[in-house]
């Protein structure tokens, strides 16, 4: 009994501190990992030859998922991806993975690059903001485990609450609806759009 | 401006001092008074010794009382004085990030707009007017010898107005708990005669110069194709990064990091090699260039001046 | 965004059924009570009345027993009613108990422990801060530092140690044999010590909040607060809260329903008035600081978006809320402090307090104004002129009962003749800080001056004076004063005056320099500072002195530990004071009085020398209490009070798992509902009185 109160605590210690740990000194860079290239036809998942073992450190901590969210937006990534969505770049919130979706493959694929689009990003970016980022990846992908990833933004959410909603009733029926029209403005009457 | 309010801290200062010392006066008194020495019962009546103190008792009330209305009638004086600043003057927009300050001086055109960070160059003698805002937390912008604090809040805009009087250099820095770098975000604020501070907008507006030694040439090369781009910005070349401060003319300035060193060539090898072992935690990170090039890039980045 | 918002649809899911389940746990709970409690409460039209004391000795060779206290004498009563009212043997007697010493004695024992942790804590950041830029600590340990020092000194030592002492001497105080809710008291105990053991649990496996005690949104907030570290501070502090809530509920019914026969209002003695306000500030001020904190743990775990201002929420909304608890906290913690100055002045100054109605009224007035305070702390956030002027006027107002209450104190000590125990040289040391400290208080409360001394070192400086001048220099005090009380032995006095001349020097010279300091520009909350800036000489000047400040407690403690083993043993009475906890034995027996005093005066010792007068009629071989009338204290009624159980310690584990465990995953709240539920069931039983079923 007490031996599995012990195990449990120090598994416990363990998973919080590797959780919640904020190092700010990057590692050594270690050899970078061996990526065998994709072929060009999408479906199949580009295995990694080898890998350093570096990148579960980086997806199970709190701290390197939360930054590798600011670098997501602070480079641009929503530029192609969307906030995970996708654009003209694949979501990265479903289950489909081009190019596999270990974190070994999603940083390879931002270091090296994928044809039709993704660019290399190999020198641009340092080793350790290519992990952060793969790891946000994978928190976007619902791949790490649920306590590390970031909360919501303080932005606008993609879609109002229902009752925050402002129809008018003489838009256009594919209108989107306008968010946050002040109360004193009067829908113009019919008369008035007639002349449109 | 921070005159009004050194004359009304002293003043503050002086009456609490008195206060302080005539209630410890009393203390003392009351410990030390020689008394008659019988041991009488403790609920021994004595109505005429409790009449006085009652009535000294009251007196103390009313005399706090009136202190009290003195003090917050000079607050208000002060305060409606400091409140009753004339026009806008010159108009900068300061937003606080984790953990640096961007800038912005607002023009009606825009190649006139000026955006700088962690140093705010003023005209002497005129109205600054500040609108405060914050790109992530909360943060609050105080340099001392010019104003008290203004916070910096996200999707709020505050209004913090000042004059300098004098020539010079005033240090700032934030003063709300904004993260692991809450203790290195300072700033500058210079104050220059107003000539000499139109020629310093005049050549901020200017792109950055293209370096004419081969190492410096170098330094620029590996700055717009390496890490650095991606978040700093220097006009005039392909770097054009927004999320990290513009250092189109950061030779100019004087320190690295918002205050955490003094600017010069060797401090900015040394901050990019490893930016975390002075500032750790800051989002800058440490990148793998190899020593050849952060030397290059040190020497073209204190070249930009 | 769009993931975050994935996880929070199941999460929400998962937690709608589980708050229904737990809201009909609650509410069936509150109806077994329902059912239970009229016929707990039994309408005695035979009150005996008052008796005068020693009815005749038992003969001879008759069964010394009967079930009322009439026929019994002292010796004899003592052992039947302590055989009544003890606490069961064994471990889980230890942790049924019911008994309020058993429980405040608890509550002060580990706040002084956490007091120790946050001693500790703050000690590391005095020598990160001895030298600029230096590397004994870096920010994210220093962040979590501060604010486990915040934490704990507010939520685990302060409020908690002033509601122990209430827990310990209100009952004594007003003549009772328990607190009102017993039960509920010993459950405040143990979600007050697990969720304490949470908080530094989760400091030392890394989770330990960083965000500051304030916790200010957005950097606590879902976007910026990295991690369950913010998730910590927010259940921390709604879990620890109830604790405070249960606790200042029981004192209220205390106060109004069990006072001795004859205590009218007019003669309830000050510390026991002070608890009394001081639990309805709780009252009002504690549930503004847990909605911030769930709005707050909502916003994180579930998605809501009460701080969003993107959304239509607003950050500056939680700063209201905190400050609306934040401001009201420090008198929660002051106005007890008041409670022990008013106790101890009049035993040393030999001679009643002078002006009691006055400083009644101070208090509550003091209580009622600490309400209006709250904006003071945020003048920086750019308010409107008027309103922030309405405030500087509030805060300067705040110091007519508080000076009302110096000056009544320094007028007994003038008309008595005072006796320097030590004691009373913490009180004479209260005066020295707290002044002071309430001066700058005025001075931040002026607005052109708080904008430039707002979250600066002044501030820092401004509230230790405050806090531990106003409160921590009384609650040394009472500890001298009392502990002979609790204990049965003296402390020493040639230590204990060591300790205050160490603890006196050491506080000035840590935290006076301060007020410099925070002229000169230091910021608070900072780990490092440039050398250039020329503060380097004073931090190293107040780390010396926070040692020495350090160094007192550590005395302390000797004089405790020797005063244990080896002190000189109290009689009942030490100090020859006036009020009724010194009636009772030193230590009080289980049930405190072997007969219920009747008051006749404010200072019934000093009144009744002989013997009080006392109430008979009460039973003895069942646990019973006097129940009086609110204001004039008449004799009322004779109500059970609630055997020992160990149920509540089953609840208060119950729904510590059910809270804190929700920080990692929704199923804690799903998993854990029914168990509380289940302890809460058995916590109300109905269990019958057998007086009724006759």
């Amino acid at each position: 009994m007490i031996r599995l109160i012990a195990a449990m605590s120090l598994f416990l210690a363990v998973a919080a501190c590797e959780r919640e740990d904020r190092s700010f000194q990057s590692p050594p860079p270690g050899p970078a990992d061996q990526v065998v290239l994709s072929p060009l036809s999408p479906g199949q998942a580009a295995p990694v030859a080898a890998n350093s073992g570096q990148g579960q450190a980086y997806e199970s901590n709190a701290y390197h998922v939360s930054q590798g969210k600011r670098l997501f937006t602070w480079f641009n990534c929503v530029g192609c991806h969307g906030n995970g969505g996708g654009g003209s770049g694949p979501a990265l919130m479903d289950d489909a993975w081009i190019y596999g979706n270990t974190i070994e493959n999603i940083a390879a694929t931002i270091r090296e690059g994928r044809p039709n689009g993704m660019p290399s990003f190999r020198g641009k970016v340092p080793e350790e903001q290519i992990w952060q980022l793969s790891a946000y990846v994978r928190a976007l992908g619902g791949l790490t485990s649920k306590d590390v990833p970031p909360g919501r933004n303080d932005d606008m959410q993609s879609a109002p609450g229902e009752n925050r909603m402002v129809k008018d009733p003489f838009g256009p029926a594919d209108a989107p609806p306008s968010v946050g029209v002040p109360n004193n403005v009067t829908p113009p009457s019919p008369a008035e759009r007639a002349p449109l | 401006m921070a005159g009004g309010i050194e004359s009304l801290t002293w003043f503050f200062i002086a009456v609490c001092t008195v206060v302080w010392l005539l209630t410890m006066a009393a203390l003392g008194f009351a410990m030390l008074r020689r008394r008659r020495t019988d041991h009488a019962d403790p609920l021994k009546e004595r109505p005429r010794a409790d009449r006085l103190a009652t009535l000294a008792v009251s007196g103390l009330v009313a005399l706090t009382a009136v202190i009290l209305v003195v003090l917050t009638a000079a607050t208000f004086l002060t305060g409606k004085s400091l409140a009753g600043m004339q026009g806008e003057g010159l108009v900068l927009r300061v937003t606080g990030q984790q953990w640096w300050w961007q800038v912005t001086y607002e023009s009606d055109q825009p190649s006139r707009v000026l955006s700088v960070a962690n140093e705010i160059h003023v005209p002497v003698g005129e109205t600054v007017t500040l609108k405060l805002t914050s790109a992530d937390v909360i943060h609050s912008f105080w340099v001392p010898s010019l104003a008290g604090k203004t916070d910096l809040i996200p999707r709020r805009t505050n209004i913090q107005s000042f004059v300098v009087d004098r020539p010079g250099t005033y240090r700032g820095q934030c003063a709300e708990f904004c993260g692991f770098q809450h203790a290195h975000m300072g700033l500058l604020v210079i104050a220059h005669p107003r000539a000499e501070f139109d020629a310093w907008y005049e050549a901020q507006l200017k792109p950055a110069e293209r370096p004419s030694e081969a190492s410096r040439q170098r330094g620029e090369q590996v700055f717009t194709s390496r890490a650095c781009a991606m978040c700093h910005g220097i006009r005039g070349t392909s770097a054009a990064g927004r999320v990290a401060p513009d250092l189109t003319h950061v030779g100019s300035q004087q320190t690295i990091g918002a205050g955490t060193l003094p600017m010069s060539e060797d401090n900015l090898a040394r901050w990019i090699a490893d930016p975390h072992h002075f500032k750790p935690g800051v989002n800058m990170p440490k990148t793998d260039l190899s020593g050849e090039d952060i030397g290059a890039v040190a020497a073209y980045l204190a070249g930009l001046k | 965004m769009s993931a975050g918002g994935r996880r929070d649809d199941g999460g929400l899911r998962a937690w709608l059924p589980t708050l229904l389940a737990f809201a009909s746990g609650v509410a069936g709970a509150l109806a077994v009570k329902r059912m239970l409690y009229p016929q707990a409460f039994a309408r005695i039209a035979e009150v005996p009345g008052i008796a005068r004391r020693a009815p005749p000795p038992l003969v001879p060779g008759q069964v010394p027993f009967d079930t009322r206290d009439d026929g019994l004498d002292d010796e004899t009563l003592d052992r039947v009613l302590a055989d009544t009212w003890r606490r069961e043997p064994g471990f889980v007697g230890w942790l049924s108990s019911v008994d309020h010493k058993d429980i405040g004695r608890r509550y002060i024992v580990t706040a002084f422990i956490f007091l120790f942790l946050g001693g500790l804590s703050s000690i590391a950041m005095r020598i990160q801060l001895a030298r600029p830029e230096n590397g004994f600590i870096g920010p994210d340990l220093y962040n979590q530092l501060f604010t486990m020092h915040g934490m704990t000194m507010m939520f685990l030592f302060a409020v908690p140690v002033m509601q122990g002492l209430g827990i310990y001497l209100v009952p004594l105080m007003v003549g009772t044999r328990n607190v009102a809710f017993p039960r509920l008291t010993a459950f405040s105990y143990w979600i007050f010590l697990s969720g304490g053991l949470f908080l530094w649990a989760s400091f030392m496996l890394n989770i330990g909040p960083d965000v500051g005690w304030f916790a200010y949104v957005p950097l606590s907030g879902p976007e910026y607060g990295i991690g369950k570290r913010p998730d910590v501070w927010a259940q921390m502090i709604t879990y620890t809260e109830v604790a405070s809530l249960a606790g200042a509920v029981s004192t209220i019914v205390t106060v109004f329903k069990q006072r001795a026969p004859g205590m009218s209002l007019d003669r309830v003695p000050l510390f026991v008035w002070a608890l009394l306000i001081t639990s309805f500030v709780i009252i009002f001020a504690m549930p503004a600081v847990m909605m911030a904190s769930t709005m707050l743990i909502l916003d994180r775990l579930v998605g809501t978006h009460f701080f969003n201002p993107a959304e239509g929420g607003d950050a500056l909304l939680y700063q209201h809320l905190f400050w609306f608890f934040g401001h009201p906290e420090v008198y929660i913690i002051f106005i007890p402090a008041t409670g022990f100055v008013s106790a101890i002045i009049p035993t040393f100054a030999r001679r009643p307090i002078f002006g009691y109605i006055a400083l009644v009224l101070s208090l509550i007035a003091t209580g009622f104004l600490s309400f209006g305070l709250w904006v003071h702390h945020m003048f920086a956030t750019g308010l409107p002129m008027l309103g922030a002027s309405l405030f500087t006027a509030a805060s300067m107002l705040i110091a007519i009962p508080n000076g009302i209450q110096i000056f009544c104190w320094i007028a007994t000590l003038w008309m008595g003749r005072p006796v320097l125990k030590t004691p009373l040289l913490f009180v004479l040391g209260f005066f020295f800080i707290f002044v002071a400290g309430g001066l700058t208080g005025v001075m931040v409360a002026s607005v052109p001056l708080d904008l430039q001394v707002h979250d600066t070192y002044f501030v820092v400086a401004h509230f230790h004076y405050v806090l531990i001048g106003g409160a921590v220099f009384p609650l040394l005090a009472a500890v001298y004063y009392w502990f002979p009380k609790f204990t049965g032995r003296m402390l020493s006095e040639r230590l204990g005056t060591w300790n205050f001349w160490t603890a006196f020097i050491g506080f000035n010279g840590a935290f006076f320099p301060m007020h410099i300091l925070g002229f000169m520009g230091m910021p608070r909350r900072v780990y490092t500072y440039p050398e250039e800036l020329g503060w380097g000489g004073i931090n190293l000047l107040v780390t010396a002195f926070a040692l020495m400040l350090f160094v007192s407690f550590v005395l302390l403690t000797v004089n405790v530990v020797r005063s244990l083993r080896s002190g000189s043993v109290a009689p009942a009475n030490p100090w020859d004071a006036g009020t009724l906890e010194w009636a009772a034995a030193s230590p009080p027996l289980p049930h405190n009085f072997a007969r219920i005093p009747v008051v006749t005066h404010e200072e019934p010792l000093w009144h009744e020398r002989e013997s009080l007068p006392a109430v008979a009629g009460l039973r003895v071989d069942a646990r019973e209490i006097v129940v009086t009338t609110v204001t004039s204290a008449r004799p009322d009624l004779r109500e059970a009070s609630p055997d020992p159980s160990i149920w509540p310690f089953l609840s208060a584990m119950a729904v510590g798992a059910t809270f804190l465990g929700s920080i990692f995953s929704p199923w804690f709240v799903v998993w854990g509902t029914p168990v509380a539920a289940v302890a809460l069931i058995g916590w109300f039983w109905p269990k019958g009185n057998p007086e009724d079923e006759e």
